[in-house]
């Protein structure tokens, strides 16, 4: 029931975008279509994963005064493996993700489960929390996407819905990504209040 | 406390060191393949590249990669030239050209630019469009045609709202056209009509 709570909590309750309003740059900055937020917020789910479970074990090793840059260098170390990954095996979403994925170093989602959590809880708690969290952030990109991709370019997933001709640039650019952002932020909070 | 630290980076540089290793060779792959790609897309059919020749522009500047392409009695078809701009809305534009032996552009591949999408984004598909010659590049030789956008006495149709992606492109495929004719340090007509090739298509020689 615990490990249940663990993993839920990041999907609505405190989801970290919408909720917990963490790791904005890469959300408004990725999230033009559908799909670059999936690869984004699974990327993310990876190293979120990965660091939670490094940082649970090696905590009690790690002392105070160097925890955080210790953390860090954890984290950075996970998103290089990704970064080198996705080079290697999905070229076209690196290229569309771009600057992106180094920066998901300085997400702040990741420093703050690693501070919040995993410095604090067991490996597997922490797996699961990442998990959550993760799944969480790549939910919220990935709707996010899809409206502002739905609004912008008439398409879903790169899957014609009706012409491009017709869809609103504005959603594609940063300022849709606010809009779209407040509106989905409004609807997470009513659900919220009602449960 | 330096030695939790010292632990901790030593390891993590372990495990990128062998992550590296690992994703190296599909990397540079990949890489190889995206290229190779954006030549055949823009050249009549060839069975074999060239040697990559560079070429530093006549005003200077970033070098130009040419792929000369030939076919299986090893004639010259077609010559692919990775060009830039820096000129362009949101900064730097590289373009993949490709031209006859004469000049005549056969094709062309934007590699990477920063362009509004939606608005210089459109540069991708719109100076190949068959049905629109005012602003279809396919064809034309820089040569015969004034090679610039109309607002600036041209012959071409720039993007719809976006003349300024619209010049950097075509500066961007004019300094390729450019350097192929004269022939900047390194790079001649002679050298690349004369050049022997490998038929296995590799850069390498």
């Amino acid at each position: 029931m615990n490990q249940w709570n663990n993993f839920t909590k990041g999907l609505i309750r405190e989801n970290p975008t919408f909720v917990l309003v963490l790791g904005m740059c890469p959300t408004l900055g990725v999230s033009s279509s559908a799909i670059n937020g999936l690869g984004m917020g699974l990327a993310t789910t990876f190293v979120l994963v990965m660091s939670n479970l490094a940082i649970s074990l090696v905590k009690s090793g790690i002392p105070d005064k160097v925890r955080i840059p210790g953390y860090i260098v954890i984290i950075a170390a996970f998103v290089t493996v990704v970064e080198l990954c996705m080079q290697a095996y999905t070229p076209g979403l690196f290229k569309s993700l771009g600057i992106f994925i180094p920066l998901i170093v300085v997400n702040c989602i990741v420093l703050g489960r690693a501070e919040a959590f995993a410095s604090k809880n067991g490996a597997f708690s922490s797996m699961i929390d990442g998990l959550g969290m993760g799944l969480g952030f790549s939910m919220s990109l990935t709707v996010l996407g899809s409206v502002r991709e739905f609004l912008g370019s008439g398409k879903i997933f790169g899957l014609t819905v009706y012409p491009e001709d017709y869809g609103m640039l504005l959603f594609i650019l940063a300022p849709g990504a606010f809009l779209v952002l407040g509106f989905l932020m409004a609807i997470v909070n009513k659900i919220n209040k009602v449960y | 406390m330096v030695a939790a630290l010292f632990l901790v980076t030593f390891l993590s540089a372990f495990i990128l060191g062998f992550v590296r290793d690992m994703t190296f060779d599909a990397i540079e792959s990949s890489k190889m393949k995206a290229q190779h790609e954006a030549i055949k897309n823009i050249l009549p059919e060839f069975t074999g590249l060239g040697e990559v020749i560079k070429a530093v522009p006549k005003e200077g500047g970033d070098s130009l990669a040419f792929f000369p392409a030939y076919n299986a009695s090893h004639e010259l078809v077609g010559i692919a030239v990775k060009t830039w701009s820096k000129n362009g809305f949101g900064g730097a534009i590289q373009i993949m050209a490709g031209f006859r032996a004469d000049g005549t552009i056969t094709g062309y591949q934007v590699l990477e630019h920063k362009e509004t999408p939606g608005l210089g984004s459109k540069m991708s598909s719109w100076f190949n469009d068959p049905e629109k010659p005012g602003q279809n590049i396919i064809g034309k030789n820089p040569e015969k045609v004034r090679f610039a956008v109309k607002k600036d006495g041209g012959d071409i149709d720039a993007v719809t709202a976006s003349t300024i992606t619209s010049r950097a492109f075509l500066e961007a495929v004019r300094r390729a056209y450019e350097t192929y004719k004269e022939g900047g340090n390194g790079i001649s007509v002679e050298r690349i009509t004369s050049q022997t090739i490998n038929s296995e298509g590799g850069s390498e020689k």
